[in-house]
């Protein structure tokens, strides 16, 4: 758990960060959305002490930070830095290795960890491992860069626009990964972004700020439904909103009894995709399958409208 | 221009100079005609090897000791605790570049005896600059986003020193060496003044007994000394910097 309380940052006469509080829940996402310089990555260095607040506390696990020597709280939390940051002169696997270099694994403990990580995000071991960084294209760079982060299995993962560089389909694979990783590991991720879909999609949780402050911080399905002020109308972008809340929820959520005709949809998919299928394929129903091809029922269009409604 | 044409020629400069250095006789007809009176061609107070291999040495201690200096200084003053040092270091190590070496010499001389010890100092004091100032640079000029990707990842203010900050300074720190020696390696040749057994010598004895071939013989082994390390060492500073992904600098 993390806790972060009446934490403000100044930079001379301005405010950077302005009171914020927030409880972030263990083994959860939370996603700080905002504007550029609305710092969102002020706020988030501020837990593992790169910046140190003004005023005001953070606790991991009902400990205050600054309890242990900056070094020491920064090898315990992984940090994916904006612009990813890796070292030009060594490896991509030395680039993984550092913290538990730093924490002295030995060296076939090291190996295999580079090897799952890089295996992990898609990346050949034999293949990547000996490059530099400059020898890998920026979407790779970047996944070099979270692994890094991941390398020696903290609890705590800060993660900084880690999905900027990428192309929207590599990007979605990115965060089913990353999902992917969070529910094996329990990791507590805490992931800046400028994007309010990746916002919707990752976040348990979502932390909306302007201007330093922290104007909403609640479910995605909450800020849909309820944003705190036009500035997060605004972020949500009102013309999707129905359809950003169809995405929260899944098919399996929405089935009804009976039964369709034509290509079915699995019971994991989106609400949001079974709604644009039946709109784009014309029809009113589709079957609704579970993993192992049973039938469960169907949905309908009209029982997906309703559900794209602002909750009461 | 094919890229191994340069390579040959140095490699025949190379192989040139070593059978100049170790059988000086074979070359005696080329350097005759620029003698009078039956004088000696080739140099024949001392071996131009042993000769060589001293200027060298002098110019590798002198080199080495520049470079620890400089260095360290140059990691003194880019820490918080020395960052106050950092005008006067500056000023210090300019003036050991503006002070003329044979100035240096004269002073070194009444205070260390004649030999190999003045062209020493004069040598470490006129090589430090370059040195300083490419160390500063490289450590001044690490980008920010590594620099804070280092402390993220918990290192310390060593280990980021060690580990990120001084590797990636490599490249812009081989081109002050490279300079510091080529500087040294002509100057060198004024401690044989001192009494320093430098190539020098040779050019001296050339001037003194109105030999041309003597200095002549002597200037082109510091040149061609000179040419050949300065290559190596642009080599082997492109290849530092390839490595890091930068472009290498033009030598
Ligand atoms: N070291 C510093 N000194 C002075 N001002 C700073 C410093 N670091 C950040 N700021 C200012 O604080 C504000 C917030 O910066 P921050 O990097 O947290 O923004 P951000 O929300 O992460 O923006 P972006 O989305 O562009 O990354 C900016 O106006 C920035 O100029
Ligand atoms: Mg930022």
């Amino acid at each position: 758990m993390i806790e972060i309380e009446h934490v403000t940052k100044r930079y001379g006469e301005t405010t950077v960060v302005d009171d914020v509080s927030m409880v972030i829940e263990p083994r959860t996402v939370t996603v700080i959305v905002g504007t550029s310089g609305s710092g969102k990555t002020t706020l988030l260095r501020m837990i593992n002490r790169l910046v140190e607040p003004t005023s005001g506390t953070i606790k991991l696990d009902g400990t205050d930070n600054r309890s242990v020597p900056g070094h020491e709280l920064r090898r315990s939390i992984g940090y994916a830095i904006q612009g990813n940051g890796l070292f030009p002169h060594r490896t991509v696997a030395q680039n993984i290795a550092t913290v538990p270099a730093l924490l002295g694994w030995d060296t076939g403990r090291i190996n295999g960890r580079v090897d799952e990580l890089l295996s992990l995000l898609q990346l050949d071991p034999a293949a990547f491992g000996p490059r530099y960084p400059h020898e890998l294209s920026g979407g790779q760079q970047q996944r070099v860069g979270v692994a890094r982060a991941l390398a020696a299995e903290p609890n705590v993962l800060l993660m900084d626009e880690p999905f900027g560089a990428l192309d929207p389909i590599i990007r979605t694979k990115a965060q089913e990964d990353l999902l992917a990783i969070q529910k094996r590991f329990g990791t507590t991720i805490i992931l800046v972004t400028h994007d309010m879909e990746e916002a919707v999609h990752l976040g348990d949780r979502i932390a909306v700020m302007d201007a330093g402050r922290l104007i909403q911080y609640a479910t995605p399905a909450e800020i849909l439904a309820r944003p705190a002020n036009d500035f997060v109308e605004t972020l949500i972008g009102a013309s999707d909103r129905p359809f950003k809340l169809l995405s929260l929820g899944t098919v399996g959520a929405a089935v009804e009894p009976g039964q369709a005709l034509g290509e079915g949809i699995r019971a994991e998919a989106s609400q949001r995709d079974a709604l644009a299928e039946l709109l784009w394929s014309g029809r009113a129903a589709m079957p609704v399958t579970a993993k192992d091809g049973s039938a469960l029922g169907r949905v309908t269009v009209e029982g997906l409208l309703k559900r794209a409604a602002r909750p009461q | 221009m094919k890229a191994w044409i340069p390579l040959l020629l140095r490699f025949c400069l190379l192989v040139l100079l070593i059978a100049f250095l170790t059988n000086p006789l074979w070359f005696e007809p080329l350097l005759k005609p620029l003698t009078q009176n039956g004088a000696p061609a080739i140099y024949n107070q001392g071996s131009l090897l042993s000769l060589a291999l001293l200027h060298l040495r002098t110019v590798a201690i002198a080199t080495v000791a520049a470079m620890v200096v400089a260095v360290a200084l140059a990691i003194l003053v880019t820490r918080p605790v020395g960052a106050e040092f950092l005008p006067l270091s500056r000023s210090l190590v300019n003036i050991g570049q503006t002070f003329p070496p044979v100035a240096v010499l004269a002073l070194a001389v009444p205070a260390v005896g004649f030999g190999e010890k003045p062209t020493l100092i004069a040598l470490f004091l006129y090589g430090l600059l370059p040195i300083f100032e490419n160390t500063l640079t490289g450590l001044t000029t690490t980008p920010a986003n590594i620099v804070e990707a280092a402390r993220g990842a918990g290192m310390t203010g060593w280990q980021r020193l060690l580990k990120v900050e001084l590797p990636l300074s490599v490249p812009v720190m081989l081109a002050g060496i490279r300079l510091s020696v080529v500087i040294s390696l002509a100057t060198a040749t004024i401690g044989s003044t001192v009494a320093a057994k430098t190539l020098g010598e040779v050019i001296i004895a050339g001037l003194q007994s109105n030999n041309l071939a003597f200095v002549l013989q002597g200037g082109l082994i510091v040149a061609a000394l000179a040419v050949l390390i300065y290559d190596a060492l642009s080599a082997l500073e492109r290849m530092a910097a390839r490595r890091m992904g930068q472009v290498a600098q033009a030598a």
